[in-house]
């Protein structure tokens, strides 16, 4: 099954999703990520029991971040699905491709264009 | 140990607005066990005001350097060689930690990034409590080993009063009645006698109204 | 007279076996003493002694020992409130010393409402001394002629001493012991927080005939009439320590429009008649809130008028 998901969207592989801290995530955003999500495993099904409940609280507390910031909460993401899900993989890029295209480039790099 | 919280991105931003080089200096004593201004919340308040900056089309350069303590001046002195290089520097240590710095580098500009609000201690991840308001004259003993100086709002010490309703304080039903609390450990002990006689007025001359209090161990001091 | 404490006309009602009844008037917000003398018009020789609320709820009003002063001018004995949120242990000395000064002759100690309820609630709160210690603190002042640290005072106030009790608040079971215990500190007489529950009070009121308290001091139990179902279920939801229990909402609901005020009254009523021949009961504290031009209507009903003239 070979599944092509949008090409702008970077995969960065992690054991687990509780691998991902508030710092990565964004640090993302600093260097010029428009969006940034993590694909975790379904909640209740972690490997290591509670990596992906973790992941979704950081994901929670850099949305708090950004909007303190003034930055749309929507650029960063938490999804929950199975390793056997290609689809759902694809279907999750997608959404989160399009949900970006509508919110635009991230102001970080709108302001480092302008200047 | 200390509690804090750290301060909103946008007053700290306003505080350094004139800035384009700091240095944000953390603690690895009470900051660091209650997740506030440890060296992971200095890399990510960092890269928060980094990005907060790039929004604005300016840069910030930000380095970031953690201390073993920020209330000892022999760690205070491990950024002598340094401190002056930044616009400014913003500590995440307790209330303590800038003022030793300011004090040690008077030239220097240090803001505080955190608001310490009291002495805890953790009553589940990532919960923290006040038990002790420092009143310099301990009397949790009398009390079943709580402190209502601390953790009744009103201080009452022949509480409790009449707002205590399903154990919960009247200023929030997120707010413990400790009187509640008192009392039901007293009963379940059978030392509820120990609550019979009035407390009398407590003499507040060693709690901060008697002013700045000091410390000293005389075997120490060279 | 020199068996009285402080000589005013509550103590000499209580003392002659007379079944007591006060009333409650809030300060205005203001520096209006028409609108006050207007509120103690209506109380006037309805009623012992009338208390006078220190910042209720935490909100600033008029000082309570201004108003009573101002209450005393008019010809109305005042209860001057005074609670702990407000004053260190200097104010309250100088306080107590200046109301009885002015005459002033009943004082009811209180620990106060946070001022979290209040319209400052930005404000330090003092809290130096508690309620009980105010109690000891006000006795030992008229009783030994001694300030707390001990220095004598050359004319000590002369001050009937009263505190609340709210038997609805939790823990129950110690209510009666923190009754107890205010007795010893000192208080003369107790008025209660407003009740509703009576099935509560009644045996908040046997224990505490058990323990003998009622002996020692003298209990005025707490009448609210309730204005309308709104009020009763804002008191019982909101209001901490406060019990309003269903079958009085209920009952109230059933009155049906435009006549839940007289059945409010009605239920006060019946709890005054209950009160007059439950034993430890020394009287009834009236607290029609911002309703005193009712009272005289209630008193009268009540079986409470003439007032003993003592």
């Amino acid at each position: 099954m070979r599944l092509s998901y949008p090409s702008n969207i970077k995969v960065i592989q992690v054991p687990c999703s509780g691998r991902v801290d508030i710092i990565h995530l964004l640090k993302a955003i600093e260097d010029g990520a428009d969006g940034v999500y993590i694909a975790g495993c379904l909640e209740g099904e972690c490997h290591f029991l509670t990596g992906n409940l973790k992941a979704r609280k950081r994901v929670n507390y850099v949305k708090k971040v950004l909007e303190e910031l003034g930055i749309e909460p929507e650029r960063v993401e938490m999804f929950n699905l199975s390793a056997g899900e290609g689809p759902r993989f694809v279907e999750i890029a997608k959404e989160m491709a399009e949900r970006i295209q509508e919110l635009g480039p991230s102001p970080v790099n709108v302001q480092k264009k302008a200047a | 140990m200390i509690i804090a919280d750290r301060k909103p991105l946008a007053e700290l931003l306003e505080m350094i607005q004139d800035c384009d080089r700091i240095l944000i200096l953390g603690c690895k004593g009470c900051v660091t066990v209650c997740n506030v201004g440890g060296a992971k919340e200095v890399g990510i308040l960092a890269s928060a005001l980094k990005i907060a900056r790039k929004k604005e089309g300016r840069t910030l350069e930000v380095d970031e350097r953690t201390l073993e303590r920020q209330c000892d001046p022999e760690y205070i002195e491990q950024v002598k060689n340094e401190v002056g290089d930044y616009d400014a520097v913003i500590s995440m240590a307790c209330g303590v930690g800038p003022q030793f710095l300011s004090t040690a580098y008077p030239e220097q500009r240090f803001y505080p990034a955190v608001n310490t609000t009291s002495f805890g201690g953790a009553v589940q991840h990532g919960v923290w409590e006040e038990r002790c308001a420092g009143c310099g004259q301990c009397v949790i003993h009398y009390f079943g080993g709580m402190c209502p100086i601390a953790r009744c709002s009103k201080s009452l010490l022949n509480g409790p009063c009449g707002g205590s309703a399903g154990g919960k304080c009247e200023i929030s039903k997120d707010v413990d009645c400790i009187w509640d609390m008192i009392v039901r450990k007293k009963t379940e002990q059978g030392r509820l006698e120990d609550l019979l006689d009035v407390k009398p007025p407590k003499s507040w001359d060693t709690a901060r109204d008697g002013g700045p209090r000091r410390s000293v161990r005389e075997e120490l001091v060279q | 007279m020199s068996d009285l404490k402080s000589g005013s006309n509550l103590e000499k009602v209580l003392k002659a076996g007379h079944f007591a009844f006060t009333g409650e008037c809030g300060p205005p917000k203001g520096a209006n003493v028409e609108h006050l003398k207007e509120k103690v018009a209506h109380l006037k020789g309805m009623v012992d002694a009338v208390n006078v609320t220190d910042n209720q709820t935490a909100v600033v009003r008029m000082s309570s020992w201004a108003a009573s002063t101002i209450m005393l001018q008019e010809g109305v004995e005042p209860n001057f409130q005074m609670v702990c949120r407000d004053r260190n242990r200097l104010a309250m000395m100088s306080d107590i010393l200046g109301v009885s000064a002015m005459g002033i002759r009943n004082m009811l100690c209180l620990s106060g409402d946070h001022q979290r309820f209040g319209n400052h609630p930005q404000s330090k709160n003092v809290y130096d001394i508690d309620s009980m210690q105010l109690i000891a603190l006000a006795k030992k002042m008229r009783d030994e002629g001694r300030f707390l640290n001990d220095e004598e005072i050359d004319v000590p106030p002369r001050l009937f001493i009263g505190a609340a009790a709210n038997p609805f608040a939790e823990p129950h079971e110690f209510r009666p012991y923190r009754l107890a215990k205010k007795v010893e500190a000192g208080a003369d007489f107790i008025q209660t927080q407003c009740i509703y529950n009576m099935d509560r009070f009644r045996a908040f009121m046997k224990r505490v005939v058990d323990m003998g308290i009622h002996e020692k001091c003298s209990i005025l139990a707490g009448v609210t009439p309730m204005k309308s179902v709104g009020m009763a279920k804002y008191m019982g939801k909101m209001v901490p320590g406060m019990d309003v229990p269903d079958e009085l909402i209920q009952r109230l609901q059933g009155a049906g429009k435009g006549k839940v005020a007289e059945e409010g009254i009605r239920f006060a009523l019946e709890q005054i008649e209950e009160f007059r021949e439950m034993e430890g009961v020394a009287g009834v504290h009236l607290m029609a809130i911002e309703w005193e031009h009712r009272v005289p209507e209630i008193a009268e009903r009540a079986g409470m008028l003439p007032r003993p003239r003592v």
